[in-house]
């Protein structure tokens, strides 16, 4: 059981929806990184999605590219990034999820990889371009020490590969509920529903809806489909706005608070 | 056996690495490029459309005066310049293009370098009668402006991209975004032998007809195969197209010229085989230029059809085999290889294919050997860039 497991049994036995943070590790600075996740922390953003940049990140809009050109302009790599965790992990217990790109995990190495995610305290991880078909030999390394690995599944997955999916995934199970990069959007998709009962049609385990979701109305409507909501590039966002002024982390951590409140008052 | 695998490897190298959103749409191309290549209908709307619209099968001359100069092999050029829209790339655009017809795809996406991709998929959704937005890097838009505007005549949008180094991979990234955001009426027509499966066979063997054609072509004027086959790689389609179906004749040496840019030693290169290194890029396993954080490193070549950081997986299991090998030719010999095919032949290549002249001029093959080169296009798109090049050359040596 990693935090992960344990905070999803926490939120169903309170009868809440859970809110899931995205930032790039970082951006603009790891110190700025860390801070920021012991605000996540004390007003209890139940997993955080810790971005590895990459310098080609295909599957993600302008927000997080930018994010990613920041955090690559002080050379961020997966070493720093378990460092930094290791020294906050001390006084945080915030589930942790790192989210990369395959390549830099693959120069890593996976064995690597796996024993400083779990030295770090870092509770697991989802590859963006490693779909489960290839995933065999990563699935057992991160089994064998004990971390999360989270897999997506789009709008455009068949119901072979859900069910598939459904298994290999462990911690939650990621919905991109549209087809796109990541980005804010307006709307709501209204296949969500369908294709969140799918995938609970083969599984117990719980279901992130991500790729999308803005704003607190947003998150609430979202939630009401799944177990948790994930918020990337609005976080992001703020991030790139508030970060050079004086408690940038705390203005980006209200924001986060107001997306946070209406989930965990339960639906 | 037969490669790629079931799972899209050619030994250690390929596979699908994509965002999940895109597997339903690899899965189906899989699934319609078998069937199309089951259906006597598709495959003779395709070869009338290769003998009557492209113009093939493309001539193999023999390039005596070139010959005579390199010191007496017989090198034959195979005129893949001659295509239709100037480049063998339209071989694969336009069967692309009528998968995706037959997919029920009304727009097409692709991404270009040095832009013959782009404008023989532009032409192809012209013919067609698709929707087609071509993705350029910024770069590239400057130093191939004439096929932007051929693109753009032909009725495409040229989406200039602005991102990263804004060159060619650049342009797959954005195109991989677009396809991911529409992919349900989108087919994206991929230009090279990479990418994640079923793209580096498809293309590959979209391609394979030049050696196809070759080695009939060969053996009607020689009796015989010949020795060597040289060509250039950026992705490796034009090389692909003409090694695959020598694979099985062990006397046949092939080599593959990849963009030594600057030179090696300087970093300023586009040679995956050189300074790569294992990785996943762009949805397949292969040779990738990275640093040692698996960022990808910036590339550099005169010739924008290979200033590419990655190469199609099959060539890096042709060369683990050490069936083909791969060296690489700096800008300053491809623009040797350049002027060199003018003045003997009459014939403008594109700096892509100037880079396998280049490699005759450093490795003359022996008298009486006889040697293709695949010449992958012309070079009436660069004349700007090589007059530029040229000119410096000019006054660093007065």
């Amino acid at each position: 059981m990693t935090r992960v497991d344990d905070r999803f049994a926490l939120l169903k036995k309170n009868g809440q929806k859970g809110f899931i943070a995205y930032i790039t590790a970082g951006d603009p600075t790891l110190e700025f990184t860390e801070r920021l996740i012991i605000e996540m922390d004390k007003i209890g953003v139940d997993v955080l999605e810790l971005g590895v940049p990459f310098s080609d990140p295909l599957a993600d809009g302008p927000v997080i590219q930018s994010a990613m050109i920041r955090a690559l302009k002080n050379k961020t790599n997966i070493e720093k990034i378990c460092k930094m965790v290791k020294q906050v992990r001390k006084s945080v217990s915030i589930p942790i999820i790192l989210f990369s790109y395959l390549n830099p995990v693959y120069q890593y190495g996976i064995e690597k990889f796996a024993r400083d995610l779990k030295d770090a305290g870092i509770d697991g991880a989802l590859l963006l371009d490693l779909p489960v078909e290839e995933s065999s030999e990563y699935c057992s390394v991160m089994e064998k020490y004990g971390l999360n690995t989270v897999f997506l599944i789009a709008p455009t997955t068949t119901e072979q590969r859900v069910r598939t999916i459904a298994q290999y995934s462990t911690g939650f199970i990621y919905y991109v509920s549209r087809t796109g990069v990541t980005g804010e959007r307006s709307d709501v998709n209204p296949e969500i529903e369908n294709k969140v009962r799918l995938i609970k049609s083969y599984t117990d385990k719980p279901v992130a809806i991500g790729f999308g979701v803005s704003d607190p109305q947003q998150a609430r409507l979202v939630a009401k489909y799944g177990d948790a909501v994930v918020v990337g590039s609005a976080v992001v966002r703020r991030i790139q706005e508030f970060a050079e002024a004086n408690d940038g982390h705390i203005s980006v951590a209200e924001f986060v608070r107001s997306l946070v409140t209406p989930l965990h008052q339960g639906a | 056996m037969a490669l790629p695998d079931k799972r899209g490897y050619f030994g250690d190298y390929g596979g699908k690495f994509v965002p999940e959103i895109l597997m339903y749409a690899l899965e189906e191309l899989e699934k319609t490029y078998e069937e199309a290549c089951n259906d006597p209908q598709f495959l003779d709307q395709f070869s009338y459309l290769m003998a009557n619209y492209v113009g093939r099968p493309t001539p193999l001359y023999y390039a005596a005066r070139l010959s005579d100069y390199l010191g007496g092999a017989k090198i034959y050029l195979k005129r893949e310049d001659l295509c239709h829209t100037g480049a063998h790339k339209i071989n694969n655009a336009l069967a692309q293009c009528l998968l995706a017809l037959r997919m029920g795809k009304k727009r097409i996406i692709a991404e270009t370098g040095a832009g013959q991709h782009g404008v023989a998929t532009a032409t192809a959704s012209a013919m067609l009668g698709l929707e087609c937005d071509i993705y350029m890097g910024a770069v590239d838009v400057k130093r191939q402006e004439l096929n932007v505007f051929r693109m753009e005549l032909l009725g495409a949008r040229v989406i200039s991209v602005e991102q990263g180094s804004k060159i060619l991979k650049d342009a797959i990234n954005e195109a991989l975004r677009d396809w991911v955001t529409n992919v349900d009426t989108t087919h994206y027509v991929l230009g090279t032998v990479a990418g994640p499966h079923p793209f580096p066979r498809m293309v590959r063997d979209f391609q394979s007809v030049i050696g196809r054609e070759a080695i009939k072509q060969i053996k009607a004027s020689e009796d015989r195969m010949p020795d060597l086959l040289v060509a250039c790689v950026g992705g490796g389609s034009n090389s692909m197209g003409l090694f695959y179906p020598f694979i099985n004749e062990p006397s046949v040496e092939m080599v593959g010229v990849e963009a030594g840019g600057f030179g090696i030693p300087t970093g300023l290169h586009a040679a995956r085989f050189q300074g790569g290194k294992k990785g996943v890029f762009q949805g397949a396993l292969s040779y990738v230029l990275q640093d040692e954080d698996g960022q990808i490193t910036e590339t550099h070549s005169v010739s924008a059809g290979l200033d590419y950081a990655s190469v199609g997986p099959e060539h890096c299991h042709l060369r683990d085999l050490k069936r083909c090998k791969y060296v690489s030719v700096t800008d300053d010999v491809a623009l040797e290889g350049f002027s060199l095919l003018c003045k003997l032949e009459g014939i403008i290549p594109a700096l892509e294919s100037s880079h396998a002249v280049g490699y005759l001029i450093e490795n003359p093959p022996e008298k009486g050997k006889v040697v293709i080169l695949n010449l992958s296009g012309r070079g009436d798109k660069d004349v700007q860039v090589a007059k530029q090049e040229l000119q410096k050359r000019k006054h660093s040596h007065d």
